[in-house]
């Protein structure tokens, strides 16, 4: 599965994109936050604050407990500023 | 209605965006946003944007698409800029034509209202003095999105 990160998520974890294969028990982005959390002190300070995050599966907006299911692409980001 | 979608680092040339929607309609509406010179009282050196390459193109066209839904539009032309931008520059161009200027100005008001809560962009503040902020999103700009609801 590709993760992308955007804006201070991406500035925080240091990459914009990785391959990662969730453990099978690992069915929401909520849960694969968790997950991604663990891997070292950039993802847990990055993840910190799960009410700041929002996410996409792909390339859909979608809430954090969704189910992925089959998904290929999920991005984490902080909610949205353009125009 | 035919659209026109681009999210691109260069400028974009706003009288040559409203004549190509302005053929054959009776009016034309736009809004540009353009780098402020200053936040808070604090001199602003840039603008970084950065968006998610694929779902912003994805978003804005639907979005176009939900504006001639709603509204009755001949044309339809959403341009947004990202990288590094001085303050004064063109951030985004939004337009809509129609033979209404009701249905004109309403539709680029809905646009650039759901642009900011919807397309996935994000602005980060690089101040004179060197430090750096990403921009918080804000709660006025996602009620005038959910107001078009």
């Amino acid at each position: 599965m590709r993760i992308l990160y955007f804006a201070w998520l991406r500035e925080k974890i240091g990459i914009g994109e990785e391959e990662f294969a969730p453990p099978a028990d690992v069915t929401t982005p909520r849960a694969l936050i968790d997950c991604l959390a663990q891997r070292g002190t950039a993802y847990t300070a990055a993840f910190a604050t799960k009410a700041l995050i929002r996410c996409a599966v792909d390339q859909e907006f979608c809430s954090l407990d969704t189910p992925f299911g089959a998904a290929r692409e999920i991005a984490f980001f902080p909610p949205v500023t353009g125009g | 209605m035919t659209h026109r979608i681009s999210v691109q680092e260069a400028d974009f040339d706003a009288t040559a965006e409203l004549g190509r929607l302005a053929a054959g309609a009776g009016g034309v509406a736009s809004f540009i946003g353009v780098v402020r010179g200053e936040v808070g009282g604090r001199a602003l050196a840039a603008m970084r944007l950065e968006h998610y390459p694929g779902m912003t193109e994805k978003t804005l066209g639907r979005l176009a698409d939900a504006a001639a839904a709603r509204w009755e539009l001949s044309g339809c032309t959403i341009i947004h800029r990202v990288g590094r931008l001085a303050p004064g520059q063109n951030i985004v161009l939004v337009a809509t034509a129609s033979r209404h200027r009701a249905a004109a100005l309403a539709a680029t008001a809905f646009l650039i209202d759901r642009l900011k809560t919807n397309a996935p962009f994000w602005k980060a503040e690089e101040y004179a003095d060197g430090s750096v902020e990403w921009v918080a999103a804000r709660d006025s700009d996602s009620d005038a999105a959910k107001a078009w609801s």
